[in-house]
């Protein structure tokens, strides 16, 4: 004589049912597994098969190559590399510098693609047409022939290492690339770096403790000489008493090159220049759909309550802008990544260049290379998409949608 | 050039997968009545096209030397450009019959790609070129030089082991195609450009001012250049590997493209046997009897076919050298035909 609710039956089965099945019921659950395994077969047979007949016609196989020497070298690399590691390095010093011709063409390309559709948009005649020119000519011409014309450019416009363009004496400029003074680490590195992350860790604290207390209680608050003070006044303190962080090794001429320095090199300059000024285009026109996207009478309310032109923009329509922006913009960033992989045209060592290029004729292991590569460029691509996706999801809940 | 050789892997995955390609080569390529033939995208005296498409080159006559000897016919050659990257996979993938692209023949290459070296086309080396008016002499004076390169070759493990066992330092920037690598020393954007030594000659011609450019002495390496076919298929090595062993048997004895028909008629015994009216060696290569005649009439003898792309009679104008008959101070020796 329970007066408890009676619970619900379990219905796992039925869920399952309902999901895999749909209309068609246990049948369909069924048909579903049984499609799924063939394709599983199908991939087995695909794989044995192929490692079978691999093995017939005495082709090497499987992953034990990349411990084995490489022995050539590469003209940029990010970490330290010889040509007597191994092809896992060469792999990994490939990747690098994928990711960092493709982080710092995604920030440019932002900036520039930003700026670009300000100015479309801009009431300005003179601006507007100079942005509407830029997107039409640019984004209509093939990515590649910008490449090589960059590469090309930029080689035809800089002289000769023995003539090159000295800048007050510290840094060069020539075909070889920009040559910078390098830092080099001296005892007061540590502290100095501590002293700096402390900063960017109470700076960060600082501007969460303002937000909260405009938006929940109404103050402003006024943090920027703190800010100031925590990210620039800490470390110079450090460094009267700890000494100086780092010294600087400058470059100089000797033979055919510079000697000492960190270098720049010319293929890098170009890719990156090609591939922020294409996606750019693209990037811009996304921006401006965006912007349009918001409705007239958004910006007369906020003139309405008081706020500046630049507030407006900046606290009511480029928030609400971004919801249309993010997922187009991901799909850009994507593409520039993916596109880095022309770089094997004016051969800037990137992972394609390197390792699907370079270690696959070393090797002959064309198969296990091209599939390592591909699975590269997706982890990357899907991890980019991850975060974009995460900011989207941020921007559009902090607009209550 | 990623997409090539994608598709070429993707062909060679799935035919792997599909069954390993049957042993029968020779049916094959007389079923499709053409012979599918590898060569490099340009390489003057080896493999290059001229405006009107047609392919000349020491790498092109092997070719056509095969064609001739199996359809009578050296116009029967269908020619495949390939970088030097996706080379192996398209012989792999059964895309081609046979390599024939100035590729050099190392233990690992014939070793681990499934694939066999038929014999030495061209005894090459690796070398270096640089402009004159960078009053270098020597290939020890290059430290600290940037070094221009085309990827997927020998020549970049050479390059590394040559500038480590003298101490130098350099730079190296790798393109793909040769065209790139050529472009870009032309442009400036390195001091040296280094391949096989026959290659600077032949890349000399390409540039604006060839005799602002000089081939420095330094031979770093050995490069013995010849034709490749897939593992698994007896029969079809035999045949490309004597095919060049019938024309430097040729050259030896002195028969050419124009003389022929005069020395298959001559009564004397070796010359019988190499022609044809004696034994039947072609046949039991799978070819006709007068398989020897068929090669020199298509493209003639060893000396010829060397004087007409490389040497004497051509542009690059290269010493026959190591590539001499051995008897005349030179490495190219064939096993007799008997």
């Amino acid at each position: 004589m329970s007066t408890e609710a009676r619970k619900p039956p379990l219905q796992i089965a039925l869920k399952i049912r309902r999901i895999l099945g749909g209309k068609a019921g246990w049948n369909g659950v069924a048909v579903q597994f049984a499609f799924a395994a063939i394709l599983g077969w199908i991939g087995y047979e695909i794989v044995s098969n192929a490692r079978a007949n691999l093995e017939n016609q005495h082709i090497a196989a499987g992953f034990g190559f990349l411990r084995n020497n490489a022995g050539f070298d590469v003209n940029q690399t990010l970490i330290s590399y010889t040509g007597s590691d191994t092809f896992l390095r060469v792999f990994v010093v490939g990747l690098l510098n994928t990711l960092v011709v493709s982080v710092v063409g995604i920030v440019f390309a932002t900036v520039i693609g930003f700026i670009v559709a300000l100015c479309r948009l801009s009431p300005n005649w003179l601006l507007s047409r100079v942005g509407e020119i830029y997107v039409e000519v640019i984004r209509n011409l093939p990515l590649l022939f910008q490449i090589l014309f960059w590469y090309l450019a930029v080689l035809a416009a800089l002289p000769n290492p023995r003539q090159s363009i000295s800048l007050l004496g510290i840094a060069f400029l020539s075909n070889r690339g920009l040559v910078v003074p390098s830092p080099i680490g001296q005892g007061g590195l540590g502290p100095f770096l501590a002293v700096l992350a402390l900063g960017i860790v109470a700076s960060l604290v600082l501007r969460f403790h303002a937000r909260r207390a405009l938006f929940q209680e109404g103050r402003m608050i006024r943090i920027w000489p703190y800010v100031l003070g925590a990210l620039f006044g800490l470390p110079l303190a450090t460094m009267l008493v700890f000494g100086l962080p780092f010294t600087f090794e400058l470059p100089q001429l000797r033979g055919f090159n510079f000697a000492g320095g960190s270098r720049i090199i010319p293929e890098f300059v170009a890719l990156t220049v090609a591939l922020s000024t294409y996606t750019a285009a693209f990037i811009a026109e996304i921006v401006r759909a965006g912007i349009l996207s918001v409705h007239q009478g958004q910006m007369e309310a906020g003139s309405s309550l008081g706020l500046s032109r630049g507030a407006t923009l900046r606290l009511i329509v480029v928030p609400q802008a971004m919801r249309v922006i993010v997922p187009p913009l991901t799909n850009q960033y994507l593409n520039l990544t993916k596109n880095s992989s022309l770089a094997v045209a004016i051969g800037y060592p990137d992972l394609v260049s390197v390792f699907a290029g370079t270690s696959l004729s070393q090797t002959g292991q064309a198969i296990e290379i091209i599939a390592m590569t591909m699975g590269v460029y997706l982890l990357i691509s899907l991890l980019t998409s991850a975060v974009m996706s995460v900011y989207g999801w941020h921007v559009s809940r902090s607009l209550g949608a | 050039m990623k997409r090539v050789t994608l598709a070429l892997t993707l062909a060679l995955a799935a035919g792997l997968a599909a069954q390993a390609a049957d042993a029968q080569t020779l049916k094959t390529v007389k079923d499709r009545g053409m012979l599918s033939c590898g060569v490099s995208q340009g390489l003057p005296g080896f493999s290059s096209p001229d405006d009107k498409g047609n392919w000349t080159g020491i790498d092109v006559d092997v070719c056509r030397a095969i064609a001739g000897a199996i359809f009578n016919d050296p116009t029967k050659v269908k020619f495949v450009p390939l970088s030097a990257k996706d080379r192996f996979t398209a012989l792999q993938s059964g895309e081609i019959d046979v390599l024939s692209r100035n590729t050099t023949w190392t233990i690992s290459r014939d070793t681990s790609l499934g694939a066999n070296f038929t014999g030495v086309t061209y005894y090459d080396g690796q070398g270096f070129m640089v402009k004159k008016s960078l009053k270098v002499n020597s290939a020890l004076e290059l430290n600290s030089a940037s070094v221009c390169v085309q990827t997927g070759t020998t020549t970049e493990q050479n390059l590394a082991d040559y500038f480590k066992a003298n101490n130098m330092k350099y730079e190296v920037i790798a393109f793909a195609t040769n065209d790139e690598t050529v472009k870009a020393y032309e442009a400036g954007r390195c001091d040296v450009f280094t391949t096989d030594q026959s290659g600077l000659y032949a890349n000399r011609l390409k540039l604006a001012n060839p005799n602002d450019h000089m081939v420095l002495p330094e031979i770093i390496s050995k490069e013995p250049l010849g034709p490749m076919v897939r593992h698994g298929d007896d029969q079809w090595f035999d045949i490309v590997k004597w095919t060049l062993f019938a024309m430097i048997t040729a050259e030896e004895l002195g028969v050419t493209s124009k003389n022929v028909d005069e020395k298959a008629k001559l009564e004397n015994p070796e010359l019988k046997r190499v022609l044809g009216s004696d034994g039947n060696f072609g046949e039991q290569l799978g070819l006709t009897k007068d398989w020897v005649v068929r090669i020199v009439k298509a493209v003639g003898n060893y000396g010829e076919v060397f004087d007409r792309n490389v040497g004497a009679g051509s542009p690059l104008a290269i010493n026959r050298g190591l590539n001499n008959l051995w008897n005349k101070g030179g490495l190219q020796y064939a096993p007799p035909i008997r």
